[in-house]
């Protein structure tokens, strides 16, 4: 019934579909509607299934907060960049690596005073600022090598760089501070938990989750209303308009690179708070999701890269319950990260402009 | 793809300094240079080995070479005059050394090694060179000694281009010499009648000190009379490039059976990276398709034949290698063409994270409990039978070698037919400016979808003879920095040119495995050639024609 009241009411739309479509358009589409049918049975055996409670759903859901509120911190990093230069900023993970690394040492030279367990409240911002610090020297590093000489030309010149610094940034972090996973040190009460709506809420989970979204009102409100602000917004729109009006757009430039580092530092330390333990190796993958959250928000839209962040540490947190658990796969946790690559590849393909679809440069996607 | 679309009119300049500020700053670039070379441990790891016999380690010369380049450097500034120039090197050199001095002074008198591993008890040792440790005297030579050796760099750099040419390549051939002493000292236990040269030539570990400046002489020496030669015979260039592939291509064939097994084994490995390397440059370099998930092909290849011809539990047939090779490869294609569909309408930097993504997709699925029944898990497939050809068994990693060889032959040939015919200029045209050619009646999709598969099934037959190689499986073979390898290897080689994978594989597969102290910092170095390259040199060590072509347009093609 209601297939014939379609087809008398928009044969011309289909059929225009078919004429003007090749047989690449039709392969998406087959692709997806496959995985929305993959989605769509593996929840219904998920929920169906029963082998969590709603209790436990709502844990993971509170974890893939605090774990998406890092990967929107590191997503801000790349979409700054990405409006300013269109291009993608590839060692920005490893920028949150040692932004990780400048906490712990931080945090160790603070503890030896005795400062971290009797002021948690005043440890943890110095905590933050030495990874801000040193996040945002490395970017502006990154900067110098990577993009500033390459400036005016298009070329693959600064997506190689990028990765060579990638490289260089994990490799000389081996070197320097050996390869076995460093313990953060605890931060007094900050390590207990909390109990509300009958859950129990790990206390550093909260506070990185606040974290991020105090830091990330501070940025938005640098972007909007600052000086500095307009001008990268300037900067974004055209490059030669903002020089011809008296705009520094070099030091625009290193301005939002150095912003993002910080970002990516601040990442680094709440996700240490979180985890606990940290590698030199842990930056490179955790840069790929945070690209991934970028995209999914939209890349160079700020709001974008919270809600992609977000969604993107839900979807790891939940899927595997969900989704996985209902195909009857053993272990469905080793493929979290299936999910969120997966994610990060249908976004590219099939939308490219993301949730919060701005325009997109379709010459340089 | 090309290196000179401008984009935008805004440019940035660099100031210059005063000649004498311009020499201190080379001198900190310099120290911040040995400073980290010593803090990430590589300084005492290459301390061990030596190249002089009980004179000079490679450390020792590796912090050499930095300071006489930051001489060199300074002296080929041009501005000033000989002494003045002079006097910047020793300036520059004595900065240098002088950082290397506060470093010693701060591992012994401050605690670093709760945040720096590297800053131990025994670098300082090692950089005290003998002298009692973090004394005056040990702390003074170190200026001192950068000083002379930055002041040699500044001489050799006011030499006139004949004379520095010949100190370049006397050094370099005494370097080389030293360096792979293995390779060289085996070469001349191989030959017959011939035994005794070795010893005086060779340590135990390196050069005895007596041969080094015979060697240096020899360097310089056939460097001066080649330049008179050529000069006088007026040899053209290309004559000269000529001579070198034929060189080139007479080593890599008798190069496993003049040395030993280790060698060999080397030099298969290196031809595997040609074979993956002349897959990614169908993609990269001529189509400009930036891959990263590009192991996930060469995994498929592995995986194929692991399952094929293995007589361990999960193999679903034991059949000849050479029937899994082309199974391997026809798959590879396909999981290519599947690949690529959907991911190759995304551009540039997208494309390169979609790739990533869908690599690390493959290995954390292989890697996974889920699919562990069927491909083994992080245990892997063993037990894979070694390939036979006439009823004999290919076990030994020279015969490997030749196996690879030949793929690697026939893959060369394929491509450098591919390059030349239709598609190849559509992919040059291509990977110029996607909308121009497709202006043009180029089909983006299918040609891009064509490389992408293309370059998928060279990644198979690469895997397959790996397989074979190795005898197993893992899913640690299969990680990102296998795709960053091949990436390496292209972009040092040269985009886009097919003698450019040959020489990119040598320096970035067979050096590091040549020299063992160096390998723990093999990634390290990759990441600064990569970076170094594109600055210096964005065209690869041995370029494309057409690339040359850009450079140099008054050179025929011959």
């Amino acid at each position: 019934m209601s297939d014939a009241a379609r087809s008398a009411t928009e044969p011309g739309a289909l059929a225009e579909w078919l004429r003007r479509s090749t047989w690449v358009d039709h392969i998406l589409l087959a692709i997806r509607i496959g995985v929305a049918a993959l989605v769509l049975v593996g929840l219904a055996g998920g929920l169906t299934a029963g082998t969590y409670s709603a209790a436990d759903f709502a844990s993971f859901a509170l974890f893939g907060l605090t774990i998406g509120s890092i990967y929107a911190l590191i997503a801000l990093g790349y979409t700054m960049v990405y409006g300013i230069l269109r291009m993608i900023n590839f060692a920005h993970g490893d920028v949150m690596m040692v932004g990780s690394f400048a906490g712990l040492f931080a945090a160790g030279a603070l503890n030896d005073v005795g400062i971290v367990s009797a002021w948690p409240l005043l440890a943890l911002p110095l905590v933050l600022a030495a990874g801000m610090a040193a996040g945002a020297l490395v970017s502006i590093a990154i900067e110098r090598i990577a993009y500033r000489p390459f400036l005016h030309v298009r070329s693959l010149a600064p997506l190689i760089c990028a990765i060579g610094m990638s490289f260089i940034l994990q490799y000389a972090a081996r070197g320097l501070f050996g390869t076995r996973n460093r313990a953060y040190p605890g931060f007094g009460w900050m390590e207990g938990t909390i109990g509300a709506f009958g859950l129990t809420i790990p206390i550093p989970q909260v506070v990185a989750f606040a974290a991020a979204l105090i830091v990330l009102a501070g940025l938005l409100a640098v972007v909007k209303l600052s000086r500095l602000g307009k001008a990268m917004r300037a900067v974004a729109e055209d490059r030669d308009a903002a020089a011809l009006v008296g705009i520094d757009v070099s030091a625009v430039i290193v301005a939002t690179f150095a912003i993002g580092g910080a970002m990516a530092g601040v990442a680094g330390v709440l996700y240490a708070l979180v985890f606990k333990q940290i590698t030199v190796f842990m930056g490179f993958f955790l840069g790929v999701k945070g690209f991934a959250a970028a995209i999914l928000g939209g890349i160079g839209n700020l709001g974008g890269a919270l809600l992609g962040g977000l969604v993107l540490g839900l979807a790891e947190a939940l899927g595997p319950a969900l989704i996985l658990e209902g195909y009857g796969l053993p272990a469905p946790y080793q493929l979290k990260d299936v999910i969120g690559y997966g994610m990060l590849v249908m976004i590219l393909i099939f939308r490219p402009q993301g949730l919060l679809g701005e325009r997109l440069a379709a010459k340089r996607a | 793809m090309s290196f000179n679309t401008v984009t935008s009119s805004f440019k940035v300049t660099r100031r210059r300094r005063a000649p004498l500020a311009e020499a201190a700053r080379v001198g900190l670039i310099a120290g911040a240079a040995l400073v980290a070379f010593a803090l990430i441990g590589a300084y005492a790891a290459m301390d061990k080995r030596h190249v002089v016999e009980d004179l000079l380690t490679l450390s020792q010369i590796a912090c050499g070479l930095m300071v006489f380049a930051a001489g060199y450097a300074t002296a080929r500034d041009g501005r000033s005059g000989p002494a003045a120039a002079l006097l910047h090197g020793l300036v520059a050199g004595a900065v240098a050394g002088a950082c290397l001095a506060l470093l010693v002074w701060l591992t012994v008198s401050v605690n670093l090694r709760a945040t720096l591993v590297a800053a131990s008890p025994a670098l300082a040792r090692a950089l005290s060179l003998g002298a009692p440790v973090a004394s005056t005297q040990a702390l003074a030579q170190l200026p001192v000694l950068g000083a002379l050796l930055a002041g040699l760099g500044a001489a050799v750099g006011l030499l006139p281009p004949a004379g520095r040419h010949a100190m370049t390549t006397g050094l370099g051939v005494v370097l080389v010499a030293g360096l792979f002493r293995d390779v060289f000292a085996s070469m001349l236990d191989n030959l017959p009648d011939f035994t005794g040269p070795e010893i005086e030539l060779f340590g135990p570990s390196g050069l005895n000190p007596g041969a080094a400046p015979v060697l240096f002489a020899a360097g310089a020496a056939f460097s001066l009379l080649r330049r008179r030669l050529t000069r006088r015979a007026g040899v053209p260039r290309s004559g000269a490039s000529r001579l070198g592939s034929a060189l080139l291509v007479a080593g890599v064939l008798v190069l496993p059976l003049v040395t030993n097994d280790f060698v060999a084994q080397v030099a298969m490995l290196v031809a595997l990276y040609m074979l993956m390397g002349m897959g990614l440059n169908i993609e990269l370099g001529l189509a400009g398709l930036v891959d990263l998930g590009f192991v996930a092909f060469f995994a498929v290849g592995a995986y194929t034949v692991a399952l094929m011809c293995s007589s361990g539990p999960l193999a679903v047939a034991d059949v000849s290698f050479w029937l899994a090779l082309p199974v391997a490869i026809v798959l590879a294609a396909c999981a290519g063409l599947l690949f690529g569909l959907p991911v190759l309408r995304v551009r540039g930097d997208y494309l390169a994270m979609a790739t990533l993504g869908l690599g690390e997709i493959i290995r954390v699925l292989v890697l996974s409990d889920a699919l562990g029944p069927y491909l083994g898990g992080s245990q892997g497939i063993i037990e894979i039978r070694h390939p036979s050809l006439f009823g004999l068994e290919l076990k030994s990693p020279a015969s490997l070698y030749y196996l690879a060889l030949a793929l690697a032959a026939v893959v060369a040939f394929v491509s450098w037919r591919l390059q030349h015919a239709k598609i190849g200029r559509a992919w040059l045209a291509m990977r110029e400016d996607e909308d121009v050619a497709q202006a043009l009646g180029i089909d983006p999709v299918a040609s891009k979808l064509l490389a992408y598969t293309i370059g998928a099934a060279f990644a198979g037959a690469a895997g397959a003879v790996f397989a074979a190689l190795i005898g197993s499986v893992y899913p640690h073979s299969f990680q990102l920095l296998v795709s960053i390898n091949v990436l390496a290897i292209l972009v040092i080689g040269g985009l886009g040119s097919l003698p450019g994978v040959l020489v990119g594989a040598i320096v970035l597969i067979g050096l590091p495995e040549l020299l063992r102290e160096f390998g723990e910092f093999r990634y390290l170095f990759y990441g600064i050639a990569l970076v170094a390259m594109m600055h210096v040199r964005a065209e690869g060590l041995w370029p494309a024609a057409h690339a040359r072509e850009n450079v140099q347009p008054e050179n025929a093609h011959a």
